[in-house]
């Protein structure tokens, strides 16, 4: 048996449902770790089992038990849900485009977002988060809308090229005027600057309670439509033949991404990177199935942001980092490499 | 030097064994942006705080106005200020000309090559950290695209190069590197912040002729360099397998085409800032008017993208006078609703 054979051959069991499944088990294990280990740390070191308590026998005079409730757990659970939205949604967005520099802010939805915060901050000085939170789901929202709208014109509807060039051109676009907004308003630059690079500080249950309905619908529907994403990366011209109707699946598709990254940055603000790594890497992993590539995304999304926050929280204590600058400095060297390994194009 | 005709589009210039083969549709073109230019140039150098009239402005230029005051406004405070402007519109659209043929990526633009990455970090870290005077700037922003280019470059190699490759490693760093400069954004003082941003912007406030003078000599060997290499460059838009069956040493053409597009934004860069979208949309919007053979496109793409920055230029000074907008900012809100437009001509296709 050659070199090649054996690899190719290596490669069909690597991506074989026997291995496939118990790793989506041990992905879950490792998430739920990850969550525990965040947990205990920070300004008091709290131990595993006041974690365990805090959670199934609360006890509200206990300090720590208070602290893990109001503080750590929402704050390392919205980690967890935003990594696992964008990254679903980088995927999806992947496959839909069959554009490997795509991901959600090619629909400009970051890029929405942040001129709708910017503008709501300009105009009303210092609003809560909660505002900051609606303004930019309704900024997310308006924006993929008026991409998709722009990019779907024409008898062919949205294709791949058309959408990622009305992405592009839209987030040059609005990103223009929130420069704008920006320099004309010192206020508004030192009171945005955090939120802008994307930070879990500060995320409570009200605004995770908020936000998170909006990316549990939106991963519920990628995992149904996972099988026609898998078609539609293959080339439209093959999906249509394959009987599918390619441009609801298309809308359907562009609804579920809307829904996961604008509400992963309603919650934490545009954290860059996780949605173009994460798909890559696990595509190295699971191969070219939708029907795994998403749900293992959505694992590693969730364990990349719940890392890149710890990190973030102890490089520099007792001061902590955004997560979204922990994320690219984490994520990035990772993904070179992967792209110098596997790359052989 | 004698013009043959050979299909109905095509002109075909030969000078000894050297040919060059222009789509027919390129002159007009070509002539059109040269006229628009001119009036663009002379409208932007007449308009201002203190008021010329364009015919004053042309007399001035050439000599015949002996008026000390308009002598100053024109070649002292405006035409460099305006030739910079052009000059770098036109290094930042052939440099994304070059890009996107290269790796056959409509949305490659001198920003996917790290270089614009690079260059920001160095000049926020300049700003923001060191305090250096914006006098110095040039210097740190092209050293920081240089060594960002050449570590992508490097990182990519593998026996080789490859587009997909340079542009996977690309994002890497980039996204290493605008981490860092985020940094900076989020804890630096706010004034240095808000200068740094500015310059994040592009901008071409106060440029003088010593910055026309330091670009001069790049534009006049580099986009030579391009317009030599446009043919390799069709080639090579063919894709790597397609090229070597056709004879085109890959590794070197790519080499200094790249080495070319890399040198064009660093410059530009340099002097003004990120000057944004002028490198993704010029491309386009030249493509559509002369055709995608890079012999026509290139030298094109430089007049289209340098008009365009100038007049972005002239909106940026009269939106909100007596105060001026940075050029960057401009240059995408004209060129954005453009290319949609664009985008609904090409609808059906």
């Amino acid at each position: 048996m050659t070199a090649k054979t054996k690899q190719v051959n290596s490669t069909r069991f690597l991506q074989s449902r026997t291995v496939l499944f118990p790793g989506l088990l041990i992905g879950l294990a490792l998430i739920v770790l990850c969550l525990a280990w965040s947990i205990t740390l920070g300004a008091a070191e709290i131990s595993i089992q006041t974690i365990w308590d805090s959670i199934f026998s609360f006890d509200n005079s206990s300090f720590q038990h208070l602290v893990i409730r109001t503080v750590r757990l929402p704050r390392v659970v919205a980690g967890a849900m935003v990594g696992a939205s964008l990254a679903v949604a980088g995927a999806i967005m992947q496959g839909l485009t069959r554009n490997p520099l795509a991901s959600p802010s090619i629909l400009g939805i970051n890029a929405g977002a942040s001129f709708a915060v910017v503008l709501v901050v300009f105009i009303l000085g210092s609003p809560p988060l909660s505002v900051y939170s609606i303004a930019a789901f309704i900024g997310a929202a308006v924006a993929s809308v008026l991409v998709y709208g722009l990019g779907s014109m024409g008898r062919s509807g949205a294709t791949p090229l058309k959408l990622t060039l009305a992405g592009a051109v839209f987030t040059a676009f609005i990103g223009s005027f929130t420069t704008a907004l920006l320099i004309t308003s010192q206020d508004t630059l030192d009171q945005i600057r955090f939120w802008t690079v994307g930070s879990l500080a500060g995320r409570d249950w009200a605004l995770f309670v908020q936000t998170a309905p909006y990316m549990a619908v939106g991963l519920i529907g990628a995992l149904l439509l996972a099988r026609q994403i898998t078609t539609i990366s293959l080339g439209e011209d093959i999906a249509t033949g394959l009987g599918q109707n390619t441009l609801v699946v298309k809308g359907l598709a562009a609804i579920v991404v809307v829904l996961l990254a604008g509400g992963a940055v309603s919650l934490a603000g545009p954290v860059g990177f996780v949605g173009l790594v994460a798909p890559h890497i696990v595509r190295f992993i699971v191969g070219q199935d939708y029907r795994w590539i998403l749900p293992y995304c959505a694992l590693l999304g969730g364990i990349l942001v719940i890392i890149a926050d710890i990190a973030a929280r102890i490089v520099i204590r007792p001061e902590e980092l955004p997560v979204g600058v922990m994320m690219a400095l984490l994520g990035a060297p990772f993904f070179i490499y992967l792209a110098r390994w596997k790359v052989n194009r | 030097m004698q013009p043959t005709k050979i299909k109905h589009n095509w002109w075909i210039l030969r000078i000894g064994g050297f040919s060059y083969k222009i789509d027919k549709r390129v002159l007009p073109v070509l002539l059109a942006l040269i006229v628009i230019g001119i009036v663009v140039l002379v409208t932007s150098v007449s308009y201002g705080e203190y008021d010329i009239t364009p015919w004053q402005v042309l007399q001035t230029i050439f000599g015949l106005e002996e008026n000390a005051r308009f002598e100053l406004v024109v070649w002292q405070f405006r035409l460099p200020r305006i030739l910079v402007a052009f000059m770098i519109g036109a290094a930042l659209s052939v440099s994304g000309t070059i890009l996107q043929g290269i790796t056959r990526n409509p949305l490659a633009d001198p920003g996917i090559l790290g270089v614009t990455s690079g260059a920001s970090f160095a000049a926020v870290a300049a700003i923001v950290w060191y305090q250096i005077p914006t006098v110095y700037l040039p210097f740190v922003t092209f050293a920081g695209a240089t060594i960002m280019a050449a570590l992508i470059y490097l990182l990519a190699w593998k026996g080789g190069s490859s587009s997909i490759r340079l542009i996977l490693v690309g994002i890497g760093l980039g996204a290493v590197t605008s981490a860092f400069t985020n940094l900076m954004i989020v804890f630096g003082d706010i004034r240095q912040v808000q200068q740094a941003y500015v310059w994040l912007a592009g901008s071409v406030y106060g440029r003088d002729w010593d910055h026309v003078r330091s670009i001069v000599p790049w534009l006049l060997v580099l986009l030579p360099m391009a317009i030599l290499q446009a043919r390799q460059l069709n080639t090579l838009n063919l894709g790597d397998d397609t090229s070597k069956g056709l004879g085109v040493n890959v590794e070197l053409q790519r080499g200094i085409l790249l080495l070319v597009s890399v040198a064009l934004a660093a410059i530009s860069v340099a002097v003004s800032g990120t000057v944004g979208f002028v490198g993704l949309v010029a491309p386009h919007i030249t493509r559509r008017l002369v055709g995608p053979a890079h012999e026509g496109l290139i030298p094109a793409a430089a007049l289209l993208g340098g008009v365009l920055v100038m007049f972005a230029d002239l909106i940026s000074r009269w939106v909100i006078s007596p105060s001026e907008l940075p050029v960057g900012i401009v240059t995408a809100m004209i060129g954005a609703p453009y290319f949609m437009y664009l985008l609904y001509l090409n609808r059906n296709k």
